[in-house]
């Protein structure tokens, strides 16, 4: 496998501050555009790669791209504002794409 | 349903059987596998969804208090003490097969975590010390989830795959091939007939001109 045991966190400065005194490679991103070229380029090298919601709700068409390989796993988290559901809802998405109904979150 | 365009003889009709089998063979199995699939895409989700749900609370918690910590010191000295982390979290990454599908198996390597806290007590605030303790903590369950959600991702786009190709052999294949057998086996039949009304014609010519 050719990624490498690291992970990645990209997202706005208040959020990743933290994360990266924990070890965690911290690549800030201040516009979409920033954050996409960053994605491209750590996907080459990073095992997990998380994403706050917020940006990760505006690159999901190269996030798209990773989903069906094993390595990067791209992962969206919170932010420091909080969650806005981005998260919760592509787990919903992925349940209607594999059942044709989203029968986890109704019930 | 359209039928294949194939010369009705004996030879196309044989392949287009062993074809038939194959179909339903293969029609039955990928049935079977889907079936699996999708229990094991089950196990999964839930595992995901209950993951998330404590992980987003937990991590907006983190992170609040974290800016709640830096927000009582000056931003540089906040920069400049995480600026230099004292380790980095390493991963164990493999792959295993779940129901023929490639999925991510990621453990996160306990290194020495002697030096957790890259920075000087002297100049930070004790909550920044706590936040970033229950941060650390909270990475070994951001890694299972980002393990758990990478696997249904994948599983989920199997399953579409799959099922994509059961319903081809359902509603196009298998109605295709049994259509074309049985035009084969008519006009075979057919042939056989004509074959035989000639021969009684023949027959009978002969015998009223002898």
């Amino acid at each position: 496998m050719l990624s490498n045991n690291k992970i990645a966190i990209i997202g706005d400065k208040d959020s990743i501050l933290s994360f990266k005194a924990i070890g965690v490679d911290a690549y800030p991103a201040k516009n979409y555009f920033e954050a996409q070229d960053t994605l491209k380029k750590l996907a080459r090298e990073y095992a997990v790669i998380f994403i706050t919601e917020d940006i990760a709700e505006n690159i999901q068409d190269i996030m798209k791209r990773y989903k069906t390989r094993p390595f990067p796993a791209v992962i969206p988290i919170p932010s420091a504002q909080g969650s806005s559901g981005f998260g919760m809802r592509s787990i919903s998405k992925d349940v209607e794409k594999a059942l044709g109904a989203d029968i986890l979150f109704n019930s | 349903m359209a039928r294949l365009n194939v010369n009705p003889n004996r030879m196309e009709l044989r392949r287009l059987k062993n074809r038939l089998k194959t179909a339903v063979r293969g029609h039955k199995l990928l049935k079977d596998k889907a079936d699996e699939t999708v229990r094991q895409f089950m196990i999964y989700i839930r595992e995901n969804k209950r993951l998330r749900q404590e992980l987003e609370g937990e991590i907006s918690k983190a992170l609040k208090s974290f800016l709640l910590a830096s927000a009582v010191s000056q931003s540089q000295v906040i920069e400049e003490a995480v600026a230099m982390p004292g380790f980095q979290v390493k991963l164990k990454t493999s792959t295993k097969n779940v129901m023929g599908v490639v999925v991510p198996e990621i453990e996160i390597l306990e290194g020495d975590k002697k030096e957790l806290y890259p920075y000087s007590f002297a100049t930070v605030t004790s909550e920044l010390d706590s936040s970033i303790s229950n941060l650390s903590e909270l990475l070994v369950k951001m890694i299972k989830l980002a393990e758990v959600e990478k696997t249904c991702n994948m599983l989920a786009d199997e399953i579409e795959k799959n099922r994509r190709r059961v319903n081809a052999l359902e509603h196009f294949i298998i109605p295709q091939l049994e259509e074309t057998i049985k035009y084969i086996t008519m006009k075979l039949d057919e042939n056989e007939r004509a074959n035989t009304i000639r021969l009684m014609k023949v027959k009978s010519m002969m015998e009223k001109r002898g």
